[in-house]
């Protein structure tokens, strides 16, 4: 089976700083992946350049959406392409379009799959009018599947922070990927929060077919969601594997807690 | 808490405001001390001291301080109030009353509707012109409402696609003998198509960068006009631009000026129709996820370029008709209709009246216009009061004098089993 991503030497210079080195990826259909390091270890980086905010300096990321037939080099396309083909993303720092309503956040995330232009939004024909009611009720569904029903005419800055960082994953999942990329879903939410998004975030893999590569660096979370890891440090790849592997290898235990000198 | 600031904005005058005050006072009093008390009569030779003009600043500001004071206390214990929120009953806008009471509100813009039409017939062709200029404003704060309220591009060099629709007008009439309800659409397509050009150069700048280009842009349009007299005959301008007929009637001056007003009341009314279509469209949304973070709408699938330049196109449209419209209206154009401050005017208006909302545009326009016309009976210190109001709106309604707000949806509720099917 093709993978669905298939990441090859990505490489990511900022001038003389070597931000990504040479890293392998690769991430099979129904997957959940955790890309996890320390901080500043290029994890976002990464991600920046699978999503076309950042142009990598070598290296291939190869596309197969699950049912196609051919794979795509996708690297170097502009970011709202790369969500047309199939890759959402959300955000570390939240960024929602705080003076939106919820509802709106995820009609936006619609965006590409809708087709209305100037003269279908000033005549109002009915192709318009029932598109946009489609949207409407699509978005309303995927609210209600993160629980975010009781929000939907509310301004996105007055949600609650983990309903804000569900809201994320919310707008995301409207543009119809098939691969969800999640940086720091768990960022600032309390234990609780946390449990529920990792039932949401299965049941978003079991129900909706999506795959899903994460970072993250709540620990518990990693271990109980994910399939296999990948730990980068310093741009670079340092280790891969199951989550129990990861757990003993020294080189991990090395780049998170500091080399042992007495040894 | 709420005692306190009651009681502090209830207490009329305390010790400590009183030597606030004092000390304002006597502030105010040494800085118009050269201006307002010492004057050099030159041809005498003599020093008069105006000790009396001293005393009135003095109690002047010693009462408005404590106006000023009083006002803001007000504000601050509404703000304290809003914030602690739960009991406190939540006071309603004048809009969101408004837009409970659907009834009372369509009533309320039929007899806008109607006074604004029967308004030439009922007063004077002065009146009538003044109220022309002051639609075709609207039409500008409108169309630059869609730039900055929605898209939130700061653009100053709006006035630039006003000249460029005039001018065409102007031009093409001059050479070819093209009517104003040709030259009307054509107006507008060509400021669009300028707009699109200056677009395309200024796509990767936000903001403060953005500004400056265009603003730049705005000065070279003026200065082009003013020295090319091959094409725009220079800063004499372009004269005996034939006002707006129709069915080929031969109206006099008064009757021009009416059919003048009704073609920009349409015309208006068409503006608001269009945007606030747009407003709640596919593209409108596009519009405002621009405004609220490029690289999230970028990551959501939406084409940053194309959307700036939908947003220049749509803009610029509005002014380059209302343009042909101004040359029809004056007869006359040359470049000094279209300096920088008309820019900066039509963008206190979108600001005064509140970004993005389409009722904002229309009264900061003609709060804006209509207020130094009316004020010409101090028309030494009109300037004056047009500052302060405008000061004043900044201070106690810093979202603008009418807030836009967000469409609310409705959608089919589904049955319960559905959803629990789903699941």
């Amino acid at each position: 089976m093709t993978p669905v991503l298939d990441v090859k030497k990505l490489r990511m210079d900022f001038g003389g700083l070597r931000a990504v080195n040479d890293v392998d990826l690769h991430i099979n259909e129904k997957e959940i992946i955790a890309l996890i390091g320390p901080n500043g270890a290029g994890k976002t980086t990464f991600f920046n350049c699978i999503t076309g905010v950042n142009k990598p300096t070598a290296g291939d990321v190869i596309i197969c959406p699950p049912g196609a037939t051919h794979t795509k080099r996708i690297n170097g396309l502009k970011p709202n392409v790369i969500t047309e083909k199939g890759l959402a993303r959300t955000f570390q720092n939240i960024r929602l379009f705080q003076n939106m309503t919820v509802l709106e956040n995820v009609m936006i995330g619609r965006h590409t799959r809708m087709h209305a232009g100037i003269a279908g939004a000033i005549l109002r024909n009915k192709k318009t009018r029932e598109e946009e009611q489609k949207v409407i009720d699509d978005s309303y569904e995927i609210l209600k599947k993160l629980n975010l029903e009781q929000f939907v005419n509310e301004l996105a800055k007055n949600l609650p922070y983990g309903a804000q960082r569900r809201l994320e994953i919310a707008r995301a999942m409207a543009t119809d990927p098939f691969l969800l990329l999640l940086d720091e879903p768990a960022a600032g939410m309390n234990p609780q929060e946390t449990h529920e998004l990792v039932d949401t975030i299965n049941k978003i893999r079991d129900n909706e077919n999506i795959t899903i590569l994460l970072i993250e660096h709540d620990m518990g979370l990693v271990m109980t969601l994910s399939e296999r890891i990948y730990v980068v440090d310093y741009g670079k790849l340092i280790a891969s594997g199951a989550p129990d592997d990861i757990k003993k290898d020294p080189e991990v235990i090395k780049a998170y807690l500091g080399e042992d000198t007495n040894a | 808490m709420s005692n306190t600031s009651t009681e502090q904005a209830n207490r009329f005058i305390s010790l400590k405001d009183i030597k606030k005050s004092s000390f304002i006072a006597l502030w105010f009093m040494f800085l118009t001390f050269p201006i307002m008390v010492i004057k050099v009569n030159t041809v005498n030779n003599t020093v008069e001291w105006r000790w009396a003009n001293m005393i009135i600043i003095g109690v002047a500001s010693f009462i408005l301080s404590h106006v000023w004071r009083l006002f803001m206390n007000r504000r601050d214990g509404k703000l304290s109030d809003e914030q602690k929120g739960g009991q406190t009953v939540e006071k309603l806008t004048l809009r969101q009353k408004l837009d409970q009471k659907p009834v009372v509100a369509k009533s309320l813009s039929y007899a806008v509707l109607v006074l604004a039409i029967i308004f030439p017939l009922i007063s004077g062709m002065y009146q009538t012109s003044i109220m022309i200029t002051a639609l075709l404003y609207v039409v500008l704060a409108l169309g630059l409402n869609i730039m900055i309220g929605l898209s939130g591009l700061l653009v100053l060099g709006y006035i630039v696609f006003y000249g460029v629709g005039a001018y065409t007008y102007a031009l093409l009439n001059l050479h070819f003998g093209v009517n104003f309800w040709v030259a009307l659409p054509i107006g507008g397509i060509f400021a669009m198509i300028i707009g699109i050009l200056i677009a395309i150069p200024v796509l990767r700048l936000q903001g403060d960068y953005l500004a400056i280009v265009t603003l730049a842009f705005g000065e070279i349009f003026r200065i082009v006009l003013e020295n090319w007299n091959d094409l725009s005959f220079g800063p004499s301008g372009i004269a005996n631009i034939p006002r707006p007929t129709i069915f080929g009637l031969d109206l006099n001056v008064s009757q021009a000026t009416n059919l003048t007003y009704f073609i920009v009341l349409a015309f208006v009314l068409v503006t608001i129709f269009v945007i606030k279509r747009l407003e709640d469209s596919r593209i409108g949304r596009s519009l405002v996820a621009m405004r609220e973070d490029e690289i999230a709408s970028e990551a959501m699938g939406i084409d940053m370029g194309k959307t700036k330049l939908v947003a220049f196109a749509l803009s610029t449209f509005w002014a380059g008709v209302a343009g042909v419209i101004f040359a029809g209206k004056t007869t006359f154009i040359n470049p000094s209709s279209f300096t920088m401050w008309e820019s900066i005017l039509v963008l206190c208006m979108v600001v005064l009246g509140g970004m993005g909302s389409i009722p904002g545009a229309i009264v900061g326009a003609l709060i804006i216009t209509l207020l130094p016309e009316y004020l010409r009976a101090f028309s030494e210190y009109r300037m004056v009061i047009f500052g302060v109001v405008l000061v004043l709106v900044m201070v106690f309604k810093p979202d603008g004098m009418i807030p836009s707000i967000r469409q609310k949806y409705e959608f089919k509720k589904k049955p319960e089993s559905n959803m629990k099917e789903a699941e």
